[in-house]
């Protein structure tokens, strides 16, 4: 089982890996049926033990813009995971009739352990609070899609910093490509774990802020990644409703960015950012949505050993 | 003073910290189920003041590491024909799997019968900190 390369974490992949793939996907993007026929005969299993709409339907496309054929489930009430079954068992028996694996979890590791006893390439597509790795490849290729590099940038994260996995997996990989400088806006209650913060200065030569409010820093920043704020990560109504108007991303906050800036989010989005916003061009998270396909692509297809 | 002989072939275990004694025993008490037992407590220590001893006639039989999470001044002396064989001292585990729960309750570990995580040692200052090679989680260990 040790030679098969499965993506559990963004860690997983070397730096020069990560260019490839993203670069890979851009390629793909531009000239889509130069691939078209490149997974013919090969069969992605699509294990969902957890609700999705993206993830699932983002890598069912990539995989069927391959050329290749999908199984799997989305309700776990329909699997024998269901009748108590192991997890290695369910990726034993999968790994027998398919040819790499996507999977999500709610259990945390869970990946992991199905690494452990699969013969085929495993997929994370998100395993509770944890990782999700395609979900930092699809922003990686956002940012260089519209900002031509994934170095150098100051990049905003904004709103749920300290449950949000996106945000986790995506600051400890961005901090590995010389990122010019991180603002971390936030409520007090919900700033980036401090043993994130720690572990990134421990290792890279970059500067960190926290700030709490997103006005102070808007014309600063080349990218800005939204999150969502939950009313029920606050300790008290008081400072939720003193606080969500700061978090919400109208056109008016953003009169003063720059002209180039791109606004992300890793969706769904629920208020915090005002549909008005859709409108301008900076706004950029469906295309961040769309670019994901392709991303996914490169990824199924180099796993696969088909490019 | 309590006098009680010593052993002609088997395993003492020496400078336990007072009290953690039969909690030591307990842990190994399934592979010792049925061989000849003395658990010293609260013997007069020059070193720690107080310490307990377990002294079992049998083979050696479980893992040190075990040892090394209580405490990393707990040795192991092997007698063979009424004479110390070994000595052996504990450290503390880099690496350890079966003997620590993983704290997060989302953890696969707690709903899946073949996760069985490794645990890495992050911080061995004050409480033993160590990381859940399945959710990446850091557990404190306390005996």
């Amino acid at each position: 089982m040790k030679n098969v390369k499965h993506l559990i974490e963004p860690k997983d992949l070397s730096n020069s890996e990560i260019l490839e793939l993203v670069n890979l996907g851009i390629e793909m993007e531009k000239n889509p049926s130069n691939y078209s026929d490149l997974c013919k005969g090969k069969i992605l299993g699509s294990l969902f033990f957890e609700a999705s709409t993206r993830t699932k339907f983002s890598f069912d496309s990539a995989m069927l813009r391959l050329g290749g054929s999908l199984i799997g489930f989305t309700d776990v009430n329909t699997t024998s995971a269901k009748k108590g079954e192991s997890l290695g068992d369910t990726i034993k028996i999968m790994g027998a009739y398919t040819d790499i694996l996507v999977m999500r979890h709610p259990k945390e590791g869970a990946p992991k352990l199905a690494s452990e006893y699969s013969s085929i390439p495993i997929i994370n597509g998100g395993d509770g609070g944890h990782q999700h790795p395609t979900q930092t490849l699809t922003d990686l290729i956002t940012i260089t899609k519209f900002k031509n590099t994934i170095s150098n940038h100051t990049i905003a994260f904004c709103g749920d910093l300290k449950f949000g996995r996106t945000v986790h997996s995506l600051i400890k990989t961005l901090a590995r490509f010389n990122t010019k400088k991180f603002y971390l806006v936030s409520p007090k209650e919900l700033r980036l774990p401090i043993s994130i913060i720690d572990s990134i200065k421990l290792k890279y030569d970059v500067e960190i802020e926290e700030v709490t409010e997103l006005e102070n820093v808007i014309d600063k920043i080349d990218i800005l990644y939204m999150t969502r704020i939950q009313k029920e990560r606050f300790f008290n109504e008081e400072d939720y409703i003193k606080l969500k108007n700061s978090y919400i991303l109208t056109n008016d906050k953003i009169s003063s960015a720059k002209k180039d800036m791109i606004i992300m989010h890793p969706l769904p989005r629920v208020n915090e950012i005002s549909p008005e916003v859709d409108q301008d061009k900076r706004a950029i998270y469906f295309e961040q949505a769309r670019l994901g396909v392709y991303v996914r692509m490169a990824l199924i297809a180099k796993l696969l050993g088909a490019i | 003073m309590l006098k009680v002989n010593g052993i002609k072939n088997g395993i003492v275990i020496d400078h336990i910290p007072a009290g953690k004694g039969s909690k030591i025993f307990n842990k190994l008490f399934s592979k010792y189920v049925e061989s000849p037992v003395v658990l010293l407590m609260n013997v007069p220590s020059k070193t720690l003041g107080k310490k307990d001893i377990i002294k079992i006639e049998d083979e050696y039989n479980f893992d040190l590491d075990i040892l090394g999470l209580i405490d990393k001044n707990i040795t192991v002396n092997i007698i063979r024909d009424d004479k110390l064989e070994k000595k052996m001292k504990v450290t503390i585990p880099n690496k350890i799997k079966g003997f620590i729960e993983c704290k997060n309750p989302r953890c696969i570990s707690h709903s899946d019968i073949y996760a069985i995580p490794e645990f890495t040692l992050i911080s061995s200052n004050g409480n033993l900190k160590y990381s859940c090679s399945y959710c990446e989680e850091i557990t404190n260990y306390k005996f």
